[in-house]
């Protein structure tokens, strides 16, 4: 067992995990954070996408142990209090989520996508989108809305 | 009066949580004194289980139990049901083993549950499972149908001799038989509809709980209809009356499908809660669900259809295998031959059609509906055979099906296969659809693609399914074990707020928005006056929950015919209230009005008469305004479309591009077009998906071979393309209500179809 400690969502908080601990697992089992979900054990779906010291990890390829000390922004973390954040406001606007489950690892992928993107002084496009998006899995939409939505979105980002 | 509701591009009410991050699915919840469960699977795809011994997990740190499937023959657990009874050629009973909860004699499947381990932890869990000898004497094992059906093929239930569950035949042999005598031409194919894993990105998951002081039992879980779960687990296998037993399915991460059936995760957790007295939570890894939740598809074909000189078809004959997998899951039997043999006239004039199938027990997961439901293996089977009809007779593959189509004037129609179709257009959806894409300029297409040195296929797929399903005198002829029908329940809140239960389940489709349209405006309230709760078997009444595209067809029609009673009630407390006779009342847009008089009175006002009775017509009517129903659909609905699709392909590396999908679908009436558009999307990629991408995949002697997202290849952002979609709403369902259809399947219906027709044709 080991102390750890982050912050989340602009909070200091601390839990006792054992060293096998996964930060996805941290999150959701010690901090009650459950927007960040588990969609598959091999690394390939992206729903448990979390901003983490400033870019998108997917938080079970991080140990919570790894993480002390770490900034971590979840899906909770985005919008400013009532005030969705344009990527949400976007995916809501588009019609880019069905079921809920895929949507905050999309939505945070997205928003690290513009981030990258406005650093490099780059404009996404659709075939952009596309190919970044392959970290993460959708099984209701085809893609067809997100992709939509993340286009709208990324003017407003910078991208 | 606000404008319409019903046919706006309303943003979904539910997005709101699913945005921030406060959806609640069933692994979000945790119950206090929680204990996680471990399931200690089978390995081998087929085993004789000569001995399990838990006693030193039972015994390791942070273990509460070890269980194994003698523990629960001892409290008498039944085995879990099959829902659908399918009797085969000469009326012979389908064969129906047992398929236990936990295995005890024979593991049947990679991944047949043999025992569990429950601890303080979910890691204690799985440390302890380590800890479980199972003595397994390995059995020969058979993954293929055409292997199980040779003699002496290894047996998987000793019950089902030569591996066969049903014999089945429709239509009528003799009059194809003719047909094919006296046919100009007959084309033929083979096909197979390969084996698919409906993977919702929300892995299934079940919390159990027991009340001792009331001695009753909650379940929650990933479920697309708890009320079903509550019947089948309660009735069959656990024995616990309705009145006991709560089931609740929150939030749900997708299902298409795979979420309808009872598993055995459900009944373990409400079993082993009791056992233990303290909650117990399962939730599946991805590669659990790989080997746990019901597979689709996987049925080989044989087939071919007469036509005459001139292209019109005059029979089609019909040879399929489908295969069940190891044991029968709850809706299996029905889907290779009511939701799919039935299908089988398609949008064509055929007189004459036979169709057998043989049902096959394998050393596989068991196979059950996923999207579509035999429905896909129709289209594909006709739209294939029909396009290698139009190229062996040099037709354009439009002019063929125009050739055979359905005119809108012959409906309703009966087809030679059970059905009576009650609407459709389908001359006007090909046409739409070939003007989208821009059929005659394709030829110039095609050589640009040549001109870079790719190859270019045009490829079109119609189609028709039954949804809304469906008559529950029809289903019960079928074989099926239950009604199907849906129910509702309105409160009128005595402050003018509107209560709607409905049993229903939405996993994606987005019901509190669409099914609170329908209130808005059959009520004339704000829609953000109305609330949509479903889910839970303790707040509503009944339901048979959500799949075949049924939700608005049969459970939005009960909630029409639950606000006939109330508006039915209304009437006469306005009657009273405004001093005229109940006949004079007329109601629209949320007034009840005296015919002919400016005197009205707002349905609040009636509802806060109802509840607040101080003027009150006691003597004919109780108070409140609070009105259920039950809807039992007349017919089954027939949403129909084209897709056409065009593909280029590098013949260097036979990379496979989708230049562009076009969708012309006829859902019937539209509620929510942003919605329906996306149901199509979905769909449409997930027929891309099997068409190209996913494919499940067994050794020979039944190991999974594609178990997990590195293995089974779903399909990505940049595997797929932008879509355009469009509805005709000029042939609407002629029975029900609301006058739709039903969209959740159709993309997935039409696309494997045509993305492959396209394929070929390059």
């Amino acid at each position: 067992m080991a102390t750890v400690s982050m912050t989340v969502n602009g909070k200091k908080v601390s839990a006792d995990v054992e060293n096998r601990t996964l930060l996805v697992q941290y999150l959701r089992e010690k901090l009650g954070l459950t927007g960040t979900h588990v969609g598959c054990d091999t690394s390939q779906c992206g729903a448990c996408v979390v901003e983490y010291n400033g870019e998108a990890v997917k938080s079970c390829t991080v140990l919570a142990v790894q993480a002390e000390g770490a900034t971590v922004k979840t899906i909770e973390g985005l919008a400013n209090g009532n005030d969705l954040h344009p990527m949400q406001a976007m995916f809501r606007e588009h019609h880019a989520l069905q079921c809920g489950f895929c949507t905050p690892g999309m939505v945070l992928a997205a928003v690290d996508m513009c981030n990258r993107y406005k650093k490099l002084g780059k404009k996404l496009d659709e075939k952009a989108v596309r190919h970044e998006l392959e970290g993460n899995l959708c099984r209701c939409t085809g893609y067809h809305n997100i992709v939509k939505a993340i286009l709208a979105a990324a003017p407003q980002l910078g991208a | 009066m606000a404008a319409a509701a019903v046919g706006a591009a309303i943003r979904r009410r539910e997005d709101a949580r699913f945005l921030t991050g406060s959806g609640t699915y069933t692994d979000d919840i945790n119950r206090p004194g929680q204990t996680y469960m471990h399931i200690v699977r089978s390995p081998h795809a087929h085993a004789r289980i000569k001995k399990i011994d838990v006693a030193k997990a039972a015994k390791a740190k942070g273990v509460v139990a070890a269980f194994t499937g003698a523990d629960l023959e001892k409290d008498g657990v039944g085995g879990l049901p099959c829902g659908w009874q399918v009797k085969g050629k000469g009326g012979t009973a389908m064969i129906e083993p047992p398929h236990r909860v936990l295995a005890t004699d024979k593991v049947r499947h990679n991944g047949d549950p043999v025992a569990v381990v429950i601890a303080e932890s979910r890691e204690a869990a799985r440390d302890a499972a380590e800890l479980i000898e199972i003595d397994y004497e390995e059995l020969p094992a058979v993954a293929d149908m055409n292997a199980a059906l040779k003699a002496g093929a290894p047996a998987v239930h000793a019950e089902a001799k030569g591996n066969l569950c049903y014999d089945w035949d429709i239509g009528d042999k003799a009059a194809v038989d003719a047909a094919f005598a006296k046919a100009a031409r007959v084309t033929r194919i083979e096909l197979t509809n390969n084996r698919l894993v409906a993977n919702a990105m929300e892995p299934r998951s079940a919390i159990g709980e027991y009340d001792r002081a009331t001695g009753g039992h909650t379940l929650y879980t990933t479920s697309q209809n708890p009320h079903v779960i509550r019947l089948l687990m309660g009735a069959f296998v656990l024995k616990i009356p309705e009145s006991k037993l709560r089931v609740v399915a929150p939030d749900v991460g997708g299902g298409f499908g795979s979420k309808i059936y009872h598993y055995a995760e459900e009944a373990l957790v409400t079993w082993a809660a009791k056992k233990i007295g303290r909650p117990v939570k399962w939730t599946a890894d991805r590669s659990e669900s790989f080997v746990s939740d019901a597979q689709g598809r996987d049925h080989v074909t044989r087939c071919e259809i007469a036509l005459d000189q001139n292209g019109t078809f005059l029979a089609l004959r019909v040879s399929t295998l489908a295969n069940m997998g190891g044991y029968l899951s709850t809706f299996a039997p029905a889907i290779p031959t009511y939701l799919y043999a039935t299908l089988l006239a398609g949008l064509y004039r055929t007189p004459a059609i036979y169709c057998e199938v043989k049902a096959v027990f394998t050393n596989t997961v068991p196979v059950d509906a996923y999207r579509g439901a035999g429905r896909p293996e129709a289209c594909y089977l006709l739209e294939r055979i029909v396009e290698n009809a139009a190229r062996e007779t040099g037709l354009d593959k439009a002019e063929i099906r125009r050739r055979n189509f359905i005119p809108k004037s012959a409906m309703p129609y009966q087809t030679p296969v059970a059905l009576q179709y009650d609407s459709g257009d389908f001359v006007r959806n090909m046409d739409d659809a070939l003007k989208a894409v821009d059929y005659p300029g394709y030829a110039k297409r095609k050589t640009d693609s040549e001109k870079r040195g790719r190859l270019r296929g045009i490829g079109m797929a119609t189609y028709i399914e039954a949804c809304g399903i469906a008559p529950s005198a029809v289903a019960g002829a079928l074989g099926a074990r239950a009604g199907l029908y849906e129910s509702a329940e309105i409160r009128f809140h005595p402050t003018g707020t509107v209560t709607v239960f409905t049993g229903s389940h939405q996993h994606g489709q987005g019901h509190e928005t669409t099914f609170a349209q329908v209130v808005a405006d059959g009520l004339g309230v704000p829609m953000e006056n109305v609330e949509i709760v479903h889910g839970d078997t303790d707040k509503i009444a009944f339901g048979m929950g959500t799949y075949g595209s049924r939700s608005i067809a049969v459970g939005g029609s009960a909630i029409v015919k639950a606000m006939d009673k109330v508006i039915a009630k209304g009437k006469r407390i306005a009657a009273h209230l405004l001093e005229a006779s109940v006949e004079d009342i007329e109601f629209k847009d949320g007034k009840f009005r005296v015919a002919g008089t400016d005197k009205n009175v707002d349905i609040a006002q009636v509802a806060f008469a109802a509840y607040v009775p101080h003027n009150y017509p006691h003597e004919s009517l109780e108070p409140g305004l609070d009105e259920s129903a039950f809807y039992d659909p007349k017919n089954f609905t027939f949403p129909n479309g084209c897709h056409v699709c065009e593909v280029e392909i590098d013949p260097e590396t036979g990379e496979i591009d989708i230049a562009r999908f076009d969708a012309v679908d006829d859902f019937g009436r539209i509620i929510n077009p942003l919605i329906v558009a996306g149901q199509v999307h979905g769909g449409v990629v997930q027929g891309i998906g099997q068409a190209l991408l996913e494919h499940c995949v067994y050794s020979a002697d039944g190991q999974l071979v594609t178990g997990s997202f590195n293995d089974y290849c779903m399909p990505r952002a940049d595997d797929v393309p932008s879509f355009t979609v469009a509805t005709n709403e000029g042939a609407p369902c002629t029975h029900n209500p609301l006058g739709v259809k039903g969209c959740g399947e159709a993309g997935t219906i039409g696309a494997s179809a045509a993305v492959l027709n396209a394929v070929v044709d390059a």
